[in-house]
Protein backbone atom coordinates (compact mmCIF):
# COMPACT_ATOMS: atom_id res chain seq x y z
CA UNK A 1 0.00 0.00 0.00
CA UNK A 2 1.35 3.44 -0.93
CA UNK A 3 1.68 5.49 2.23
CA UNK A 4 3.72 8.30 0.72
CA UNK A 5 2.66 11.87 1.41
CA UNK A 6 3.84 15.06 -0.25
CA UNK A 7 3.08 18.54 1.01
CA UNK A 8 4.78 21.88 1.63
CA UNK A 9 7.80 20.73 -0.35
CA UNK A 10 8.26 17.67 1.85
CA UNK A 11 8.18 14.11 0.56
CA UNK A 12 7.56 11.64 3.38
CA UNK A 13 7.50 7.85 2.98
CA UNK A 14 4.52 7.73 5.32
CA UNK A 15 2.48 10.25 7.33
CA UNK A 16 3.95 9.30 10.73
CA UNK A 17 6.31 11.92 12.15
CA UNK A 18 7.66 11.79 15.69
CA UNK A 19 6.82 14.90 17.73
CA UNK A 20 9.31 17.28 19.27
CA UNK A 21 10.35 16.61 22.86
CA UNK A 22 9.15 13.01 22.87
CA UNK A 23 11.74 11.43 20.61
CA UNK A 24 14.95 13.10 21.78
CA UNK A 25 17.26 13.56 18.82
CA UNK A 26 16.00 10.27 17.35
CA UNK A 27 19.21 8.41 18.14
CA UNK A 28 17.89 7.38 21.57
CA UNK A 29 15.37 5.18 19.73
CA UNK A 30 17.66 3.61 17.15
CA UNK A 31 17.91 0.27 18.97
CA UNK A 32 14.11 -0.07 18.98
CA UNK A 33 13.37 0.55 15.31
CA UNK A 34 14.91 1.61 12.03
CA UNK A 35 14.76 5.42 12.01
CA UNK A 36 14.74 5.35 8.20
CA UNK A 37 11.23 3.88 8.31
CA UNK A 38 9.72 6.98 9.92
CA UNK A 39 7.97 9.59 7.81
CA UNK A 40 9.92 12.21 9.69
CA UNK A 41 11.53 13.13 12.98
CA UNK A 42 10.99 16.47 14.69
CA UNK A 43 13.91 16.80 17.05
CA UNK A 44 13.88 18.20 20.58
CA UNK A 45 13.35 21.98 20.67
CA UNK A 46 16.55 23.87 19.88
CA UNK A 47 17.67 27.26 21.10
CA UNK A 48 20.66 29.36 20.05
CA UNK A 49 22.43 28.77 23.35
CA UNK A 50 22.33 25.64 25.53
CA UNK A 51 19.50 25.63 28.09
CA UNK A 52 19.43 23.76 31.41
CA UNK A 53 15.62 23.76 31.52
CA UNK A 54 13.37 23.83 34.56
CA UNK A 55 13.99 22.39 38.04
CA UNK A 56 12.75 18.91 38.99
CA UNK A 57 10.16 17.47 39.21
CA UNK A 58 9.40 18.14 35.56
CA UNK A 59 6.97 15.41 34.56
CA UNK A 60 3.88 13.92 36.14
CA UNK A 61 1.72 11.07 34.90
CA UNK A 62 -2.00 11.86 34.75
CA UNK A 63 -4.94 9.68 33.71
CA UNK A 64 -4.39 8.87 30.00
CA UNK A 65 -1.75 11.55 29.76
CA UNK A 66 1.08 13.41 31.34
CA UNK A 67 2.18 16.89 32.30
CA UNK A 68 5.60 18.20 31.42
CA UNK A 69 7.53 21.33 32.23
CA UNK A 70 10.98 20.45 30.89
CA UNK A 71 11.71 24.04 29.89
CA UNK A 72 13.42 23.30 26.55
CA UNK A 73 16.54 21.75 28.06
CA UNK A 74 18.81 21.33 25.03
CA UNK A 75 22.52 21.45 24.19
CA UNK A 76 22.06 24.39 21.82
CA UNK A 77 21.77 24.45 18.06
CA UNK A 78 25.50 24.19 17.37
CA UNK A 79 25.98 20.99 19.33
CA UNK A 80 22.94 19.52 17.59
CA UNK A 81 24.29 20.34 14.13
CA UNK A 82 27.78 19.11 14.96
CA UNK A 83 27.14 16.00 17.09
CA UNK A 84 23.60 14.76 16.39
CA UNK A 85 22.44 15.61 12.87
CA UNK A 86 25.34 13.87 11.07
CA UNK A 87 24.36 10.60 12.83
CA UNK A 88 20.72 10.79 11.73
CA UNK A 89 19.57 9.15 8.45
CA UNK A 90 18.66 12.53 6.97
CA UNK A 91 18.94 11.37 3.37
CA UNK A 92 16.26 8.76 3.96
CA UNK A 93 13.89 10.42 6.41
CA UNK A 94 12.84 14.02 6.91
CA UNK A 95 14.62 15.58 9.87
CA UNK A 96 12.75 18.66 11.09
CA UNK A 97 14.34 21.15 13.50
CA UNK A 98 12.02 22.50 16.19
CA UNK A 99 12.97 26.08 17.04
CA UNK A 100 12.64 27.81 20.38
CA UNK A 101 13.50 31.45 20.91
CA UNK A 102 12.27 34.25 23.12
CA UNK A 103 12.23 37.19 20.69
CA UNK A 104 11.59 37.81 17.00
CA UNK A 105 15.24 38.66 16.22
CA UNK A 106 16.38 35.54 18.09
CA UNK A 107 14.04 33.41 15.97
CA UNK A 108 15.60 35.03 12.94
CA UNK A 109 19.13 34.31 14.11
CA UNK A 110 18.24 30.69 14.82
CA UNK A 111 16.67 30.36 11.37
CA UNK A 112 19.91 31.68 9.83
CA UNK A 113 21.91 28.96 11.57
CA UNK A 114 19.53 26.16 10.55
CA UNK A 115 18.61 27.25 7.02
CA UNK A 116 21.91 26.30 5.43
CA UNK A 117 21.89 22.74 6.75
CA UNK A 118 21.52 20.16 4.02
CA UNK A 119 20.41 17.56 6.57
CA UNK A 120 17.30 19.46 7.63
CA UNK A 121 14.10 19.00 5.61
CA UNK A 122 12.10 21.73 7.35
CA UNK A 123 11.91 24.08 10.29
CA UNK A 124 9.16 23.89 12.90
CA UNK A 125 8.60 27.10 14.83
CA UNK A 126 7.56 26.59 18.42
CA UNK A 127 5.33 29.55 19.19
CA UNK A 128 3.33 27.60 21.72
CA UNK A 129 5.58 26.15 24.41
CA UNK A 130 3.79 27.05 27.63
CA UNK A 131 6.71 26.38 29.93
CA UNK A 132 9.03 29.33 29.80
CA UNK A 133 7.40 32.27 31.46
CA UNK A 134 8.85 35.02 29.28
CA UNK A 135 9.03 32.97 26.14
CA UNK A 136 6.95 31.29 23.51
CA UNK A 137 3.59 31.53 25.25
CA UNK A 138 3.22 35.20 24.39
CA UNK A 139 3.84 34.58 20.68
CA UNK A 140 1.41 31.71 20.43
CA UNK A 141 -1.42 33.58 22.07
CA UNK A 142 -1.26 36.65 19.86
CA UNK A 143 -2.01 36.24 16.14
CA UNK A 144 -0.06 39.42 15.32
CA UNK A 145 3.04 37.97 17.01
CA UNK A 146 2.58 34.60 15.29
CA UNK A 147 2.52 36.39 11.96
CA UNK A 148 5.63 38.43 12.80
CA UNK A 149 7.66 35.41 13.92
CA UNK A 150 6.56 33.40 10.90
CA UNK A 151 7.56 36.21 8.53
CA UNK A 152 10.95 36.51 10.19
CA UNK A 153 11.72 32.78 10.02
CA UNK A 154 10.37 32.40 6.49
CA UNK A 155 12.50 35.32 5.31
CA UNK A 156 15.64 33.58 6.55
CA UNK A 157 14.77 29.96 5.85
CA UNK A 158 16.45 29.92 2.41
CA UNK A 159 13.52 28.12 0.89
CA UNK A 160 13.21 25.44 3.55
CA UNK A 161 9.59 24.70 4.45
CA UNK A 162 8.48 26.52 7.59
CA UNK A 163 5.95 24.77 9.84
CA UNK A 164 4.36 26.76 12.66
CA UNK A 165 3.33 24.68 15.69
CA UNK A 166 0.26 26.16 17.29
CA UNK A 167 -0.89 26.32 20.89
CA UNK A 168 -4.39 25.21 21.86
CA UNK A 169 -4.34 27.61 24.80
CA UNK A 170 -6.12 30.31 22.82
CA UNK A 171 -9.68 31.44 22.25
CA UNK A 172 -9.67 30.72 18.51
CA UNK A 173 -6.93 28.52 17.09
CA UNK A 174 -8.14 29.01 13.50
CA UNK A 175 -7.31 32.73 13.73
CA UNK A 176 -3.80 31.78 14.88
CA UNK A 177 -3.45 29.38 11.96
CA UNK A 178 -4.56 32.10 9.54
CA UNK A 179 -1.95 34.44 11.04
CA UNK A 180 0.74 31.82 10.36
CA UNK A 181 -0.53 31.39 6.82
CA UNK A 182 -0.47 35.16 6.25
CA UNK A 183 3.06 35.24 7.64
CA UNK A 184 4.13 32.82 4.93
CA UNK A 185 4.06 29.49 6.78
CA UNK A 186 4.22 26.45 4.49
CA UNK A 187 2.26 24.35 7.00
CA UNK A 188 0.92 24.40 10.54
CA UNK A 189 1.19 21.63 13.12
CA UNK A 190 -1.29 21.41 15.96
CA UNK A 191 -1.81 21.04 18.81
CA UNK A 192 0.98 21.64 21.28
CA UNK A 193 0.23 20.76 24.92
CA UNK A 194 -2.70 22.10 26.91
CA UNK A 195 -1.72 24.09 29.98
CA UNK A 196 -2.49 22.01 33.05
CA UNK A 197 -1.65 21.33 36.68
CA UNK A 198 -1.48 18.44 39.16
CA UNK A 199 -1.50 18.56 42.97
CA UNK A 200 -0.12 16.15 45.58
CA UNK A 201 -2.29 16.23 48.74
CA UNK A 202 0.39 14.50 50.83
CA UNK A 203 3.02 17.17 50.22
CA UNK A 204 0.40 19.87 49.58
CA UNK A 205 2.53 20.91 46.62
CA UNK A 206 2.02 21.01 42.87
CA UNK A 207 3.43 17.86 41.21
CA UNK A 208 5.66 20.02 38.99
CA UNK A 209 8.31 22.42 40.30
CA UNK A 210 7.19 24.82 37.57
CA UNK A 211 3.67 24.61 39.11
CA UNK A 212 2.00 24.39 35.68
CA UNK A 213 2.93 22.30 32.67
CA UNK A 214 1.77 21.02 29.32
CA UNK A 215 -0.77 18.20 29.19
CA UNK A 216 -0.26 15.64 26.43
CA UNK A 217 -1.29 12.08 25.61
CA UNK A 218 -4.57 10.36 24.73
CA UNK A 219 -6.44 12.62 27.17
CA UNK A 220 -6.05 15.56 24.77
CA UNK A 221 -6.91 13.80 21.51
CA UNK A 222 -10.52 15.07 21.39
CA UNK A 223 -9.26 18.63 21.82
CA UNK A 224 -6.66 18.09 19.09
CA UNK A 225 -9.25 16.67 16.70
CA UNK A 226 -11.53 19.64 17.28
CA UNK A 227 -8.67 22.09 16.68
CA UNK A 228 -7.50 20.32 13.50
CA UNK A 229 -11.10 20.30 12.26
CA UNK A 230 -11.50 24.04 12.86
CA UNK A 231 -8.15 24.90 11.29
CA UNK A 232 -8.58 22.66 8.22
CA UNK A 233 -11.78 24.52 7.39
CA UNK A 234 -10.08 27.91 7.63
CA UNK A 235 -6.62 27.66 6.04
CA UNK A 236 -5.36 26.64 2.62
CA UNK A 237 -1.88 25.52 3.78
CA UNK A 238 -1.26 21.90 4.85
CA UNK A 239 -2.06 20.85 8.40
CA UNK A 240 -0.14 18.33 10.52
CA UNK A 241 -2.28 16.78 13.25
CA UNK A 242 -0.75 16.31 16.70
CA UNK A 243 -2.24 15.34 20.04
CA UNK A 244 -2.82 12.01 21.73
CA UNK A 245 -2.17 9.78 18.72
CA UNK A 246 -1.26 6.29 19.89
CA UNK A 247 -2.53 4.08 17.06
CA UNK A 248 -2.90 3.93 13.29
CA UNK A 249 -6.65 4.45 13.77
CA UNK A 250 -5.96 7.67 15.66
CA UNK A 251 -3.73 8.86 12.81
CA UNK A 252 -6.48 8.19 10.27
CA UNK A 253 -8.97 10.20 12.32
CA UNK A 254 -6.80 13.29 11.86
CA UNK A 255 -6.30 12.54 8.15
CA UNK A 256 -10.06 12.22 7.70
CA UNK A 257 -10.38 15.74 9.07
CA UNK A 258 -7.94 16.93 6.44
CA UNK A 259 -4.49 16.57 8.00
CA UNK A 260 -1.68 15.76 5.54
CA UNK A 261 0.36 13.96 8.17
CA UNK A 262 0.47 13.47 11.92
CA UNK A 263 2.97 13.64 14.73
CA UNK A 264 3.21 10.98 17.42
CA UNK A 265 4.37 12.28 20.80
CA UNK A 266 3.54 10.88 24.21
CA UNK A 267 2.83 7.47 22.64
CA UNK A 268 6.60 7.07 22.26
CA UNK A 269 6.62 6.58 26.04
CA UNK A 270 4.04 3.76 25.95
CA UNK A 271 6.90 1.75 24.49
CA UNK A 272 9.90 2.96 22.52
CA UNK A 273 8.88 1.16 19.32
CA UNK A 274 5.33 2.57 19.25
CA UNK A 275 5.82 4.94 16.29
CA UNK A 276 7.22 2.05 14.24
CA UNK A 277 4.27 -0.13 15.24
CA UNK A 278 1.83 2.57 14.14
CA UNK A 279 3.47 2.62 10.69
CA UNK A 280 3.27 -1.19 10.48
CA UNK A 281 -0.38 -1.02 11.43
CA UNK A 282 -1.47 1.70 8.98
CA UNK A 283 -2.43 -0.66 6.11
CA UNK A 284 -4.65 -2.68 8.45
CA UNK A 285 -6.32 0.46 9.81
CA UNK A 286 -6.88 1.73 6.26
CA UNK A 287 -8.66 -1.48 5.37
CA UNK A 288 -10.82 -0.96 8.44
CA UNK A 289 -11.65 2.51 7.07
CA UNK A 290 -12.38 0.78 3.72
CA UNK A 291 -9.72 2.67 1.83
CA UNK A 292 -6.48 1.92 0.08
CA UNK A 293 -5.34 5.50 -0.31
CA UNK A 294 -4.52 8.26 2.13
CA UNK A 295 -5.53 10.81 -0.49
CA UNK A 296 -8.97 9.24 -0.70
CA UNK A 297 -9.35 9.38 3.08
CA UNK A 298 -7.95 12.88 3.52
CA UNK A 299 -10.66 15.40 4.32
CA UNK A 300 -13.28 12.70 3.85
CA UNK A 301 -15.06 13.42 7.12
CA UNK A 302 -18.82 13.29 6.65
CA UNK A 303 -20.32 16.18 8.54
CA UNK A 304 -23.99 16.09 9.43
CA UNK B 1 27.34 -1.62 25.52
CA UNK B 2 24.94 -4.50 26.04
CA UNK B 3 22.43 -4.77 23.19
CA UNK B 4 19.01 -3.58 24.31
CA UNK B 5 15.59 -4.35 22.89
CA UNK B 6 11.85 -3.96 23.44
CA UNK B 7 9.93 -7.23 23.58
CA UNK B 8 6.65 -8.70 24.74
CA UNK B 9 7.36 -11.55 27.12
CA UNK B 10 5.30 -13.78 29.39
CA UNK B 11 5.37 -13.71 33.15
CA UNK B 12 6.77 -17.01 34.42
CA UNK B 13 6.03 -16.43 38.07
CA UNK B 14 5.09 -13.78 40.64
CA UNK B 15 6.29 -14.65 44.14
CA UNK B 16 4.84 -12.64 46.99
CA UNK B 17 7.35 -12.25 49.80
CA UNK B 18 5.25 -10.37 52.33
CA UNK B 19 2.83 -7.55 53.07
CA UNK B 20 3.90 -4.70 55.28
CA UNK B 21 2.03 -1.86 56.98
CA UNK B 22 -0.47 -0.42 54.58
CA UNK B 23 -1.19 -2.87 51.79
CA UNK B 24 2.33 -2.81 50.44
CA UNK B 25 3.32 -6.11 48.93
CA UNK B 26 6.87 -7.19 48.27
CA UNK B 27 7.20 -9.44 45.27
CA UNK B 28 9.57 -11.03 42.84
CA UNK B 29 8.45 -10.82 39.24
CA UNK B 30 10.05 -13.44 37.01
CA UNK B 31 9.77 -12.88 33.26
CA UNK B 32 10.90 -14.87 30.26
CA UNK B 33 14.30 -13.62 29.20
CA UNK B 34 13.54 -11.11 26.40
CA UNK B 35 16.66 -12.12 24.47
CA UNK B 36 19.19 -10.36 26.68
CA UNK B 37 22.47 -12.10 26.14
CA UNK B 38 24.11 -10.13 28.87
CA UNK B 39 23.58 -7.22 31.24
CA UNK B 40 25.53 -5.23 33.81
CA UNK B 41 24.22 -5.45 37.38
CA UNK B 42 22.89 -2.00 38.30
CA UNK B 43 21.17 -1.64 34.93
CA UNK B 44 17.39 -1.36 34.86
CA UNK B 45 14.48 -2.08 32.55
CA UNK B 46 11.12 -0.45 31.85
CA UNK B 47 8.04 -2.65 32.36
CA UNK B 48 4.50 -2.12 31.14
CA UNK B 49 1.76 -4.72 31.14
CA UNK B 50 0.50 -5.29 27.62
CA UNK B 51 -3.12 -4.85 28.66
CA UNK B 52 -2.68 -1.72 30.74
CA UNK B 53 -4.53 0.31 28.16
CA UNK B 54 -3.96 4.01 28.05
CA UNK B 55 -4.74 5.03 31.61
CA UNK B 56 -1.08 4.73 32.61
CA UNK B 57 0.91 5.94 29.62
CA UNK B 58 4.33 5.32 31.14
CA UNK B 59 6.21 2.12 31.74
CA UNK B 60 7.82 1.72 35.14
CA UNK B 61 11.57 1.51 35.77
CA UNK B 62 12.91 -1.37 37.89
CA UNK B 63 16.43 -2.40 38.72
CA UNK B 64 17.27 -5.78 37.21
CA UNK B 65 17.73 -8.19 40.10
CA UNK B 66 19.07 -11.20 38.24
CA UNK B 67 19.26 -12.67 34.76
CA UNK B 68 19.80 -16.23 33.58
CA UNK B 69 19.42 -17.88 30.18
CA UNK B 70 15.66 -18.40 30.63
CA UNK B 71 14.49 -15.60 32.87
CA UNK B 72 14.84 -12.10 34.23
CA UNK B 73 13.87 -11.30 37.83
CA UNK B 74 12.76 -8.00 39.32
CA UNK B 75 12.27 -7.30 43.02
CA UNK B 76 9.34 -4.93 43.40
CA UNK B 77 7.44 -3.21 46.21
CA UNK B 78 3.87 -2.14 45.55
CA UNK B 79 3.83 1.61 46.11
CA UNK B 80 1.57 3.19 43.50
CA UNK B 81 -0.65 2.87 40.46
CA UNK B 82 1.83 1.01 38.28
CA UNK B 83 3.19 -1.44 40.81
CA UNK B 84 -0.29 -2.29 42.15
CA UNK B 85 -1.36 -3.17 38.62
CA UNK B 86 1.77 -5.26 38.13
CA UNK B 87 0.92 -7.14 41.32
CA UNK B 88 -2.44 -8.15 39.84
CA UNK B 89 -0.82 -9.93 36.90
CA UNK B 90 -0.62 -13.70 36.72
CA UNK B 91 1.69 -16.24 35.14
CA UNK B 92 1.46 -16.18 31.32
CA UNK B 93 0.19 -12.58 31.24
CA UNK B 94 2.24 -10.51 28.84
CA UNK B 95 4.52 -7.65 29.76
CA UNK B 96 6.31 -5.23 27.45
CA UNK B 97 9.89 -4.85 28.64
CA UNK B 98 12.59 -2.58 27.27
CA UNK B 99 16.13 -2.90 28.47
CA UNK B 100 18.73 -3.43 29.72
CA UNK B 101 19.02 0.34 30.25
CA UNK B 102 21.53 2.61 31.92
CA UNK B 103 25.13 1.92 32.85
CA UNK B 104 25.45 -0.48 35.82
CA UNK B 105 27.99 -0.74 38.64
CA UNK B 106 31.73 -1.11 38.18
CA UNK B 107 33.11 -4.62 38.67
CA UNK B 108 36.70 -4.77 39.90
CA UNK B 109 38.00 -8.35 40.25
CA UNK B 110 40.11 -9.06 43.33
CA UNK B 111 39.18 -5.71 44.85
CA UNK B 112 37.43 -5.53 48.22
CA UNK B 113 33.97 -4.30 47.27
CA UNK B 114 31.35 -3.18 49.75
CA UNK B 115 27.71 -3.47 48.73
CA UNK B 116 25.56 -1.01 50.67
CA UNK B 117 21.86 -1.74 50.26
CA UNK B 118 18.97 0.14 51.82
CA UNK B 119 15.54 -1.55 51.58
CA UNK B 120 14.55 -2.13 47.94
CA UNK B 121 18.10 -1.09 47.05
CA UNK B 122 19.01 -4.73 47.63
CA UNK B 123 17.66 -5.60 44.17
CA UNK B 124 20.68 -5.01 41.89
CA UNK B 125 23.15 -6.65 44.27
CA UNK B 126 21.60 -10.07 43.85
CA UNK B 127 22.85 -10.21 40.27
CA UNK B 128 26.03 -8.37 41.17
CA UNK B 129 26.98 -11.11 43.62
CA UNK B 130 26.04 -13.88 41.19
CA UNK B 131 28.08 -12.41 38.35
CA UNK B 132 31.13 -11.17 40.22
CA UNK B 133 34.33 -13.00 39.17
CA UNK B 134 35.76 -13.02 42.72
CA UNK B 135 32.81 -13.00 45.14
CA UNK B 136 35.02 -13.68 48.15
CA UNK B 137 36.08 -10.03 47.88
CA UNK B 138 32.48 -8.86 48.33
CA UNK B 139 30.84 -7.74 51.54
CA UNK B 140 27.18 -6.80 51.93
CA UNK B 141 25.63 -4.44 54.46
CA UNK B 142 21.85 -4.39 54.27
CA UNK B 143 19.78 -1.81 56.16
CA UNK B 144 16.05 -2.53 56.21
CA UNK B 145 12.79 -1.70 58.01
CA UNK B 146 10.32 -4.56 57.24
CA UNK B 147 11.28 -8.08 58.36
CA UNK B 148 14.28 -9.63 56.64
CA UNK B 149 12.22 -12.42 55.04
CA UNK B 150 10.43 -9.83 52.88
CA UNK B 151 13.68 -9.54 50.95
CA UNK B 152 15.64 -12.00 48.78
CA UNK B 153 18.43 -11.69 51.35
CA UNK B 154 19.12 -15.20 52.57
CA UNK B 155 20.52 -16.48 49.23
CA UNK B 156 22.80 -13.49 49.03
CA UNK B 157 23.93 -13.78 52.63
CA UNK B 158 25.10 -17.34 51.95
CA UNK B 159 27.31 -16.32 49.04
CA UNK B 160 29.20 -13.39 50.55
CA UNK B 161 30.08 -11.98 53.94
CA UNK B 162 26.86 -10.23 54.88
CA UNK B 163 25.15 -8.45 57.73
CA UNK B 164 21.70 -6.95 58.02
CA UNK B 165 20.61 -4.18 60.38
CA UNK B 166 16.99 -3.37 60.98
CA UNK B 167 15.58 0.07 61.62
CA UNK B 168 12.76 -0.61 64.10
CA UNK B 169 12.29 3.08 64.85
CA UNK B 170 14.00 6.32 63.97
CA UNK B 171 15.93 5.95 67.26
CA UNK B 172 17.98 3.28 65.47
CA UNK B 173 19.18 5.67 62.76
CA UNK B 174 22.31 7.03 64.48
CA UNK B 175 23.53 3.44 65.08
CA UNK B 176 22.81 2.48 61.48
CA UNK B 177 24.65 5.51 60.13
CA UNK B 178 27.61 4.73 62.39
CA UNK B 179 27.63 1.14 61.20
CA UNK B 180 27.59 2.21 57.53
CA UNK B 181 30.51 4.55 58.16
CA UNK B 182 32.50 1.96 60.08
CA UNK B 183 32.10 -0.67 57.40
CA UNK B 184 33.02 1.87 54.73
CA UNK B 185 36.18 2.71 56.66
CA UNK B 186 37.05 -0.99 56.81
CA UNK B 187 36.78 -1.17 53.00
CA UNK B 188 38.48 2.16 52.45
CA UNK B 189 41.06 0.90 49.94
CA UNK B 190 38.44 -0.80 47.78
CA UNK B 191 35.17 0.08 46.15
CA UNK B 192 31.83 0.94 47.80
CA UNK B 193 28.58 0.59 45.86
CA UNK B 194 25.28 1.87 47.21
CA UNK B 195 21.63 1.60 46.28
CA UNK B 196 18.75 2.68 48.51
CA UNK B 197 16.58 5.58 49.61
CA UNK B 198 17.92 9.12 49.20
CA UNK B 199 18.84 9.73 52.89
CA UNK B 200 20.78 6.44 52.85
CA UNK B 201 22.64 7.52 49.70
CA UNK B 202 23.38 10.92 51.22
CA UNK B 203 25.02 9.20 54.19
CA UNK B 204 27.17 7.09 51.90
CA UNK B 205 28.05 10.02 49.66
CA UNK B 206 29.00 12.33 52.52
CA UNK B 207 31.24 9.71 54.14
CA UNK B 208 32.87 8.62 50.86
CA UNK B 209 33.71 12.22 49.98
CA UNK B 210 34.97 12.96 53.49
CA UNK B 211 37.26 9.92 53.56
CA UNK B 212 38.17 9.82 49.89
CA UNK B 213 36.62 6.37 49.41
CA UNK B 214 35.97 5.29 45.83
CA UNK B 215 32.20 4.85 45.66
CA UNK B 216 29.29 4.66 43.26
CA UNK B 217 25.62 5.31 44.01
CA UNK B 218 22.54 4.27 42.10
CA UNK B 219 19.75 6.85 41.90
CA UNK B 220 16.03 6.23 41.62
CA UNK B 221 13.78 8.65 39.71
CA UNK B 222 10.33 8.70 38.22
CA UNK B 223 10.80 8.09 34.51
CA UNK B 224 8.60 8.39 31.45
CA UNK B 225 10.76 6.93 28.67
CA UNK B 226 13.78 5.35 30.40
CA UNK B 227 15.99 5.92 27.36
CA UNK B 228 17.17 9.52 27.60
CA UNK B 229 14.54 11.16 25.42
CA UNK B 230 11.99 12.86 27.68
CA UNK B 231 14.41 14.67 30.05
CA UNK B 232 12.00 14.01 32.93
CA UNK B 233 14.47 12.23 35.25
CA UNK B 234 17.39 14.63 35.41
CA UNK B 235 19.59 15.43 38.38
CA UNK B 236 22.48 17.86 38.68
CA UNK B 237 26.04 16.77 38.08
CA UNK B 238 29.20 18.21 39.63
CA UNK B 239 29.20 21.05 37.10
CA UNK B 240 25.60 21.96 38.05
CA UNK B 241 24.33 20.64 34.72
CA UNK B 242 21.20 18.55 34.30
CA UNK B 243 21.95 14.96 33.28
CA UNK B 244 19.41 12.19 32.66
CA UNK B 245 19.51 9.52 35.37
CA UNK B 246 18.24 6.92 32.87
CA UNK B 247 20.89 7.48 30.22
CA UNK B 248 23.90 8.79 32.20
CA UNK B 249 23.14 6.67 35.30
CA UNK B 250 21.43 5.28 37.20
CA UNK B 251 24.88 4.60 38.73
CA UNK B 252 27.13 7.60 39.27
CA UNK B 253 30.55 8.03 40.90
CA UNK B 254 29.75 9.77 44.23
CA UNK B 255 31.63 12.95 43.37
CA UNK B 256 29.81 13.39 40.06
CA UNK B 257 26.29 13.94 41.30
CA UNK B 258 24.17 16.05 43.64
CA UNK B 259 21.46 14.22 45.53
Amino acid sequence: MDLRVEFAGLVLKNPIITASGTFGFGLEFSSFGDLKRLGGIVVKGLSLKPREGNPMPRVSETPCGMLNAIGIQNPGVEVFLRDKLPLLPWRETAIIANMYASSVPEFGELADVLAGEEGLAALEVNVSCPNVSHGGAAFGQDPAQIRKVTEEVKKRAKGKPVIVKLSPNVTDIATCALAAQEGGADAVSLINTLLGMAVDIRTRMPCLANVVGGLSGPAIKPVALRCVHQVCRKVSIPVIGVGGIVSAEDALEFILLGAQAVQVGTANFLRPDQSFRIIDDLPRAMLKARSSSLDELRGGIKLP
Amino acid sequence: MVERNCREVKIREIRFLGTWDEPSDFMELVLENPGWESYRPGQFAMLRAKLWGLELPWGRPFSISRVDAESVTFFIQVVGRGTSRLAQLRANDEVVVWGPLGNGFSVLPETPTLLLAGGMGLAPFRGYIERHPTPKYLRLLFAHRPALDFYPYSDMGQKVRAEAIQERSTDDLPDIIRRIETVMDECAGGLALACGPTPFLRTVQAHALKKGIRAEISLEKTMACGIGACLGCVCKNGQDRHVQVCAHGPVFPVADIRI
